[in-house]
């Protein structure tokens, strides 16, 4: 026992200020719960959230090219951290703009601390370097969402039904996480990346407290990302959840659970990937498959986004077992793009409105394309580029993440890979068809005027998914630069 | 042959085509508000284009090598693949250029008059002025993509203009035939660029001309049998020649410009252009002479029987492009001699049929022959311009078509070894039969006594459609002598790599033999015509006969019939075969993937129950094979 007593570590503020940003006004957003008046209540924390999301985005562009470790080496701030983070912080704001907007079901304005804490957590957990502090993160960013998720107005027995499934399975993951934690600090005697990577092959304890520790650490990520045998809660809780949430979640915790995934791999176990790297490679081709197979048969149609989310997770799973900077800044890529194109098509669900709410099931959709030529195209631009056509983001993104997984020598990866984005393009083409050339149905569903703040979101969706399929360019280079972590 | 950088007005090659394009887009996007200036816009855009096109061909006399190339854009660049677009003026071009225009613009002027009370007359000039466009394209490109795309832009305006009276089953199923007929020649010639292309890694005439003498022999004739099969679908040749009579469902200045003095000449062209290629191969050059002579004959052949006066002109074309055929595969000094007649062939073809056209607009639209007679004393002016025609086509003496055609027929004799003898007779014998029908013709329809039906009130044509047929009828009877005087061959040789001053010096047979055979069976063709149709009354029904010949001339060769068995049936019963392996083989693999996938989906979709408990179990079915998996691979 060191004696010496607890001394401060450094702190290097500049680096951590977007994180330091989103802490900070998620606890003045308590404040404002508490203090200021209801009918006020509203546009100052819908106004308090986003501005601390944008100076956060700021304050990561005006650190980027930090390569550093600080906070008693708890914290990496390297290019991989701070593209993750510029992501969420911009994704954050696109699916806060859905939350925000008064023509969505009006959640209750605690939400917006519980997504700024949540937000903050996930920042955290992309440039986590300590496997305690990254466990801290992961409840961070866990624990607001399963109130979020419960928040719901409308069909409130399904949101809470949501909830709990969410948090009762969500435990069970953090405790195989946390159980890997303690196996691989009795392998390593340390819970740093870079000593779990020093230890390996110099450790003379045994390899089954690296392996086993690995593996369960590895569960507690991937439940996070939503690969499957992982996969079960995704459907119930994007269904039950509300929209802007699943948004959020479909968006911003894709990009942190991957994020830490591709750390926790690449810093700490990159010497032990031929132990690995099969695993991840099965896991990546049942993930595509049963995500696109289940896809096929769904009627409703926030789990047949759900279910795309999960194959989805799979392909993005390609590009990580890619390995390399080329592996790692196709998955880049990929979770930005895939973000925006997710949060548009959540906010194009939440304007098609029946007496009670959103009408989610796929039936209600038909003719749509009559009704409402804009809105359908829009959908229809969406669902293309999930399909993954050319002049969308998606075709880049997929051609990324199979280009990285072929460099890596994964074949039958790809193959599994291109067969199930054929799969999965058919209950996308159906709804096209659904909507266009399908009868209207005679009571439909009304379309919402979207708000401005929806108007907004749906804008940076449509401009994004667009630009990154026709001029890809910048932000290929920018995740190909910021594809290094630091150890 | 060497080239220069276009300058001066030169530089501005690419308005030649950007004036009749615009011209089409406004008159095709501006819809019912053109209706009223529509045709004077696609008059002047034509005009202007010719204007233009004569100022450039005097500034490419001034020019050091008489060759100008411009470069407009990178086209395709793709991999290997680099096309760039550009434009070369060379004195082939050149004379395509004021011939296109200039006989455009007249059959422009001409079409105010004729399709005045036409109510689609705007649309009808769009593609007129499209067809320019892409016409104008196909010979001023510099490689063989841009001469595609050339290619493929006149074979649409044809068939737009064929179609034109859609309402028409008739002209839809011509325009159908057409279109696809050309689709089998165009084949040929993509296939002939893909070759090159995987041959030589390059598109450009300039590139491929260069590299042609690396190819070896059974490349050579393979790329130059394809591009023969192109210009023989593009040109109405043997074996596909039928859609070119059925093609005069058209408008008749439709017929005039395209399917008479430009567009089926483009064959002509190609091969023209490409001689390099057609030099190094004699198998090549023979089958095109081959071609050439079987077509022209059929033409005569089938001329000789028909009735109606723009299938008769039809038929003469299809023959008279043989001449070309036959006078380009003869090569050397005769690819001139095919140009000249080209270019001789354009007037007074195109002016007999907007003749044909002015008898069609003062009798009721009839086009039967056998019920026309006397009509020189209604309408004179088209009787006469007609006629100068009709002495350019037959070769009478001073005359236009006496020039070239006999020129060809003596270069055909002059070629070596029998091959020689059998052309050159063909090409006789074929001479005595154009003055045969094309006698028939001018004497059924404007001498001897009225057979014309009761509600007929034959009348002279308005002046815009006269004016156009008098200019055609000077160059008819002048464009011979005029063109050969101005150097036409000393200006054309050097394309073709030859020496300016080099002529056809006839051998075997001299030229005042040849002229001298010629008259006797052209005269001998005017005889008998004389005889059997102007001497003795002439039945208003066809007669029915029994003769084989006849039979078979007025059944068109029966060219359907050899069509049809051979290429429309099988080409059905293999279409039946393969929608049965489609619809059985196929979508039966593909339904059955998807009904597989869709029953996987549902039996996977039970596993989820909604149950927490099962869900979790599931996650620790999941870790246990992920650990397992994990400890496996090294401990176990």
């Amino acid at each position: 026992m060191n004696t010496t007593g607890f001394t401060v570590p450094q702190l290097d503020y500049a680096a951590l200020l977007p994180m330091l940003v989103l802490f900070g006004a998620a606890c003045l957003g308590v404040l404002v719960e508490a203090f200021v008046p209801r009918p006020l209540r509203r546009p100052v924390q819908a106004g308090l959230a986003l501005l601390a999301l944008v100076v956060s985005f700021g304050t990561v562009v005006l650190a980027a090219g930090t390569q550093t470790i600080t906070a008693g080496r708890a914290v990496a701030v390297d290019g991989p951290a701070l593209f993750l983070q510029g992501s969420i912080a911009v994704l954050g704001i696109a699916a806060l703009l859905l939350l925000a907007d008064r023509t969505s079901d009006e959640q209750p304005t605690e939400a917006f601390p519980l997504v700024l804490f949540s937000l903050g957590g996930m920042m955290l957990f992309v440039a986590a370097n300590d496997l305690l502090i990254m466990f801290v993160a992961l409840e961070v960013l866990s624990l607001p969402l399963y109130l979020l998720c419960g928040l719901a107005r409308r069909r409130r027995l399904l949101s809470q039904e949501a909830a709990v499934k969410y948090f009762l399975l969500g435990a069970f993951a953090s405790a195989f996480f946390l159980y890997g934690v303690a196996l691989l600090y009795g392998y390593a005697d340390s819970v740093r990346l870079a000593d779990l990577y020093r230890a390996v092959g110099s450790s003379g304890r045994s390899d089954a407290l690296l392996l086993a520790g690995l593996a369960m650490l590895l569960i507690g990520l991937l439940f996070k990302a939503g690969a499957v045998p992982f996969h079960m809660w995704t459907p119930d809780v994007y269904q039950g959840a509300p929209t802007p949430i699943t948004a959020l979640m479909a968006a911003c915790t894709k990009v942190a659970a991957f994020g830490a995934i591709l750390r926790v791999l690449q810093v700490a176990f990159l010497n032990t990937r031929w132990d690995w790297r099969p695993v991840l490679i099965a896991v990546a081709m049942v993930t595509m498959v049963v995500g696109a197979v289940l896809a096929v048969t769904q009627t409703d149609l926030k789990r047949l986004l759900a279910y795309s989310s999960i194959a989805n997770a799979g392909f993005i799973l390609c590009g990580v077992a890619g390995l390399g900077p080329a592996g790692t800044a196709s998955t880049l890529f990929y979770l930005a793009s895939y973000g925006f194109t997710t949060v548009g098509a959540f906010a194009v669900v939440m304007l098609v409105r029946d007496a009670d709410g959103e009408a989610t099931h796929l039936s209600r959709w038909a003719g749509l394309g009559r009704r409402s030529p804009l809105l359908a195209a829009v959908f229809t631009f969406f669902l293309l580029a999930f399909a993954g056509i050319p002049l969308t983001s998606g075709f880049i993104s997929k051609f990324g993440v199979f280009a990285a997984a072929l460099d890596g020598g994964a074949v039958a990866l790809v193959v599994v890979g291109v067969i199930a984005s054929m799969v999965i393009a058919f209950p996308y083409l159906r709804l096209i068809v659904l909507m266009y050339l399908s009868e209207p149905v005679p009571d439909g569903p009304t379309v919402t005027v979207p708000g401005a703040f929806t108007a907004a979101s749906l804008a940076l969706g449509v401009a994004a998914t667009l630009l990154l399929g026709v001029v890809p360019g910048p932000l290929l280079d920018l995740a190909n630069r910021a594809s290094e972590f630091v150890r | 042959m060497r080239t220069e950088a276009a300058t001066g007005v030169l530089s501005a090659l690419w308005v030649l085509i950007a004036l009749p394009l615009a011209g089409a887009a406004v008159l095709l996007l501006a819809g019912r508000r053109a209706d009223r200036w529509g045709h004077v816009l696609g008059c002047l855009t034509s005009g202007t284009a010719f204007v233009l096109g004569l100022v450039q061909f005097f500034a490419l006399r001034a020019t050091e090598h008489r060759s100008v190339t411009l470069h407009l854009f990178d086209f395709i660049p793709v991999g290997d693949l680099k096309v760039d677009l550009g434009l070369l003026f060379d004195p082939l071009s050149a004379v395509f250029v004021l011939l296109i225009t200039g006989v455009g613009t007249l059959i422009h002027v001409y079409s105010i008059g004729y399709m005045e009370h036409d109510p689609g007359r705007r649309r009808f000039f769009a593609y007129l002025n499209l067809f320019v466009a892409a016409m104008l394209l196909l010979v001023l490109g510099n490689n063989f993509v841009a001469l595609y795309v050339g290619w493929e832009g006149v074979g649409l305006a044809s068939y737009l203009l064929i179609a034109f009276w859609y309402d028409r089953p008739s002209a839809a199923t011509a325009a159908k035939k057409a279109f696809l007929m050309n689709r089998v020649g165009d084949v040929g010639l993509a296939i002939a660029i893909f070759l090159l292309f995987a041959q030589l890694g390059t598109v450009s005439y300039e590139g491929v001309f260069a590299g042609v003498d690396k190819l070896n022999t059974a490349t050579l004739t393979t790329v130059a049998l394809l591009l023969l099969l192109g210009a023989c679908g593009k040109s109405g040749q043997f074996p596909l020649q039928a859609w070119l009579p059925d093609a005069m469902e058209g408008p008749t200045p439709v017929s005039a410009l395209i399917h008479a003095a430009t567009m089926v000449t483009a064959g002509v062209y190609l091969i023209a252009r490409t001689n390099p290629i057609f030099d190094l191969t004699h198998t090549g050059q023979t089958v095109v002479c081959a071609v050439g002579a079987i077509t022209l004959l059929i033409g005569c052949i089938v001329g000789c029987a028909k009735d109606d006066i723009k299938r008769v002109l039809a038929y003469s074309t299809v023959s008279q492009i043989g001449y070309m055929f036959l006078a380009v595969g003869l090569g050397g000094p005769a690819y001139a001699i095919g140009i000249f007649h080209l270019l001789t062939h354009g007037f007074f073809k195109a002016g007999m049929f907007l003749g044909a056209g002015s008898v069609m607009h003062g009798m009721n639209d009839q086009v039967n022959i056998r019920r026309f007679g006397g009509l020189i004393r209604y309408m004179p002016v088209t009787a006469i311009t007609f006629g100068l025609g009709y002495l350019a086509i037959i070769g009478f003496p001073g005359f236009a078509g006496y020039f070239s055609k006999d020129l060809i027929i003596e270069a055909a004799f002059d070629r070596p070894g029998w091959t020689g003898w059998l052309f050159g007779g063909i090409a006789l014998f074929g001479a005595g039969l154009t003055a045969f029908y094309m006698s028939r013709l001018y004497f059924l329809t404007f001498l001897g006594k009225p057979r014309w039906t009761d509600d007929v009130h034959p009348h002279e044509s308005p002046r815009s459609m006269t004016v156009p047929m008098i200019v055609l009828a000077i160059g008819s009877v002048a464009g011979g002598y005029v063109l050969k005087a101005l150097g036409l061959f000393e200006w054309l040789n050097p394309v073709f790599g030859l020496a300016p001053d080099e002529h056809l010096h006839a051998e075997r047979l001299s030229a005042a033999a040849v002229t001298a055979m010629t008259l006797v069976v052209v005269a001998a063709g005017i005889g008998i015509a004389y005889a059997m149709f102007l001497r003795r009354p002439v039945p208003v029904v066809a007669p029915a006969v029994t003769n084989p010949i006849v039979r078979a001339a007025r059944n068109d060769l029966y060219a359907n019939t050899v069509n049809e068995a051979l290429f429309a049936r099988p080409g059905q019963y293999l279409a039946r075969a393969l929608v049965y392996v489609d619809s059985r083989g196929v979508d039966g693999l593909v339904n059955g993937l998807a009904a597989m996938v869709g029953g996987t989906s549902s039996r996977l979709r039970r596993t989820q129950t909604g149950f927490v408990r099962s869900y979790a179990l599931t996650m620790l079915g999941g870790a246990v094979l992920v650990v397992a998996a994990l400890l496996v691979v090294r401990v176990g």
